[in-house]
């Protein structure tokens, strides 16, 4: 069966193998590599990841299931994950995951027609000094009022 | 400047470029790694540890010395050190400050912990969302690397080490240490059943050493200045200093660098500027989201282990946050309970069921939606998971519900 993975992505893994002694303690990085070509982790991702760490197909699935990093569909091009922990909620956050709803048209765990949002609620981002805060994708934003969120709406195309 | 002031961790930390290898050099960056590679024994390193009597920043408190001390000595046997910047209690953002400032004081640390266990690989198991601090840790261990401060023969010794930094994936209960191992190993992170205890069967079943970020980066200040000079900052037992995280309602939320057993009241209304927008203080969370709440009566408290728990909580990962007057505590309650009940392993039942269990009343009460009994049931569900569970996890769900079903009782019966 073909699985696609580029070049790169198999030095990356090949880079990745050479930091453990045992192959399938690379799992973790090596799905992160695969999520991060594609924006999440396909059939076949996790399917190359079980023969090319020598384990269990089942094995993998079990800890893409786990992990709330891990994507099993895509998202949009942009996933706002909104902290709603305790600290962002005593500065707001609540306030702001209602404001992006209703802005974008859906819910957490929901992504917009036009693929350009994806919208979830997750605890504790450690970037509580900034509360609220959300993270783009893998870039953190805080401080963040229902202005300022539109703003930097508007510069996420 | 005196000597002493060398042993805050955030003394630098106003200078540009510091997570450059070159500036933290200048500022007399690894020169404990090369008196203790060059002068020392891997025991005498141990020692001045141990004298320092060093407890654990990550929230259990753990002397790191005698840590060290329980790993097999006197065979070659292969043995790993795991730092653990898996920081995710939530209003704990200490390590990720000590991280992206200053990068170099964490591998010097991790090169003197080894150096005295006889550690020759390290991993860094960094929370999946810091990705850009782990970008940072990798070009840090790049430098080190080119300079002879990791790789073979570090400083020109017969000592070597190898760094790598291994990115979680989002999971607060890989914090745990057993819970970090298994994930490290490629597995979901469900804690092991102790002992056997890391020290002996740890990573890849050998002995394994596990400590916190802020643990480690104290350690260089100790073998420069000696045990002594670091127990005269904070308290005798219980030495040198701790950075507080402080956020929620006040003025000046961050990170905050004082003697271990400061006050309380002064982190909050001196350090941190009091409550936000001239309202009043309700509670604190003194110690993480698993340290039960204090009110304000309670705060004039010295923040260190020992004082802690005698006032009923626990100083944790030293996070402080502040609840203010205007918030109703059933908002606090249903923020708490969510993020346990989302954050179980599922290995074990009390914990599985009785957070999610916790977390269904509390949304009712959120949403003025309480029935008879149910602040009774909160409270029976949390003594039911206290104590019942494999790792600490069961006992950090149970204990901050407890805590405020006690001291907000009335508010919450009152919440329809």
């Amino acid at each position: 069966m073909s699985h696609n993975i580029p070049d790169r992505v198999k030095r990356r893994v090949e880079d990745i193998l050479s930091r453990y002694p045992r192959r399938e303690a690379a799992l973790l990085p090596v799905l992160s590599a695969l999520q991060e070509e594609r924006g999440f982790l396909s059939h076949s991702d996790e399917e190359w990841a079980a023969d090319t760490l020598g384990i269990p197909p089942a094995k993998v699935r079990e800890v893409v299931t786990f992990y709330s990093l891990f994507r099993r569909k895509p998202a949009g091009r942009h996933h706002l994950q909104v902290c709603t922990n305790v600290s962002c909620a005593l500065n707001g956050a609540d306030g702001l995951l209602s404001h992006l709803r209703k802005k974008l048209g859906i819910a957490e765990g929901e992504t917009s027609a036009d693929g350009r949002f994806s919208l979830s609620s997750v605890e504790c981002l450690g970037h509580c000094d900034e509360a609220p805060c959300l993270m783009v994708n893998d870039e953190h934003y805080g401080r963040l009022d229902r202005r300022a969120l539109d703003e930097l709406l508007e510069k996420l195309e | 400047m005196n000597r002493e002031d060398e042993l805050f961790l955030t003394r630098d930390f106003g200078l540009d470029h510091l997570h450059r290898l070159e500036t933290y050099v200048s500022r007399g960056g690894y020169r404990a790694a090369a008196k203790a590679l060059k002068t020392m024994t891997p025991d005498a390193v141990l020692e001045e540890v141990k004298a320092a009597n060093l407890r654990g920043r990550g929230g259990a408190g753990f002397p790191a010395g005698i840590k060290w001390g329980f790993v097999p000595r006197g065979t070659d046997a292969l043995r790993y050190l795991c730092v653990n910047a898996d920081e995710g209690e939530p209003g704990t953002f200490k390590d990720r400050f000590l991280m992206s400032h200053n990068p170099h004081l964490l591998l010097e640390g991790a090169i003197l912990a080894s150096y005295a266990v006889g550690i020759r690989t390290a991993y860094v198991y960094i929370r999946g969302e810091y990705e850009s601090i782990a970008r940072r840790l990798e070009t840090a261990v790049s430098e080190a690397r080119a300079s002879g401060w990791l790789g073979d023969h570090i400083a020109g010794t017969g000592f070597g080490l190898e760094v790598f930094v291994h990115r979680g994936a989002g999971a607060y209960i890989c914090g745990e240490e057993t819970a970090l191992l298994e994930s490290l190993e490629g597995k979901r992170g469900h804690p092991r059943l102790k002992p056997p205890f890391p020290a002996s069967i740890g990573l890849f079943r050998c002995p394994t050493v596990i400590n916190n970020v802020e643990t480690l980066c104290h350690i260089p200040g100790i073998i420069r200045h000696g045990a002594e000079a670091f127990l005269k900052r904070g308290l005798p037992r219980d030495g040198g200093t701790r950075i507080f995280s402080v956020s929620g309602a006040v003025a000046r939320p961050g990170c905050y660098e004082l003697p271990t057993g400061s006050s309380l009241r002064e982190l909050i209304y001196e350090r941190a500027g009091g409550v936000r927008d001239g309202r009043k203080l309700k509670a604190v969370i003194p110690g993480g989201l698993s340290a039960p709440m204090l009110t304000e009566n309670e705060i004039d408290v010295r923040m260190d282990g020992d004082s802690l728990v005698e006032a009923g909580s626990m100083l944790g990962s030293g996070a402080v946050i502040v609840i203010d007057d205007e918030t109703p505590m059933t908002l606090v309650l249903e923020k708490i309970t969510k993020f346990y009940a989302h954050e179980s392993c599922g290995q074990c039942t009390p914990c599985r069921v009785g957070t999610a269990w916790m977390a269904r009343i509390a949304a009712r009460l959120r949403a003025g939606r309480r029935r008879n009994g149910d602040v009774d049931t909160l409270h029976r569900l949390a003594s039911g998971i206290k104590g019942r569970t494999l790792c600490p996890m069961g006992d950090a769900a149970a204990l901050p519900v407890l805590a405020l079903v006690a001291k907000f009782r009335d508010e919450l019966e009152r919440s329809s």
